[in-house]
């Protein structure tokens, strides 16, 4: 699988990694990242 | 989102926090959500799903940005059993390791 090119929805989780984490990483892996959220279930 | 783009183009990289979220966010997004409670219940969108912390996706990541975002929570999370229960998702769903 590769990230380069790819369209990442990135469903973070405030108990774990964020999505702004997440689509940290992912661009620098050179997606692009369409979604991005953090979910909190407290 | 799921309708504006092609399945092929589309990855969703996780940032749950143990193997049972990561499971369960896993299939919702595959083969839908597996508690019939949501919006995606028997929705099978069969998208292509990995956590931020596996290796096929680490190893993808500039380091220095890993380091900043993710490296802290790998110490602390479970990452093996969270690999595990993304990769089986996706085993049971077809979509290979």
């Amino acid at each position: 699988m590769q990230l380069q090119g790819k369209k990442i929805i990135a469903l973070g989780e405030r108990d774990g990694v964020q999505g702004s984490a997440l689509a940290a990483c992912a661009r620098s892996a050179g997606a692009d990242v369409v979604l991005e959220t953090t979910y909190c279930f407290v | 989102m799921a309708e504006q783009y092609a399945a092929d183009d589309l990855v969703v990289l996780l940032g749950t926090p143990n193997a049972e979220s990561s499971r369960l966010y896993a299939m919702t997004v595959t083969e839908g959500d597996p508690s019939w409670a949501g919006a995606l219940a028997g929705v099978a969108l069969g998208l292509p799903v990995y956590h931020v912390m596996e290796e096929p996706v680490k190893v993808q990541i500039a380091p220095e940005v890993y380091e900043e975002h993710v490296a802290l929570m790998e110490m602390v999370l479970e990452s093996a059993d969270i690999a595990q229960a993304v990769q089986t998702v996706r085993t049971n769903t077809g979509q290979g390791v």
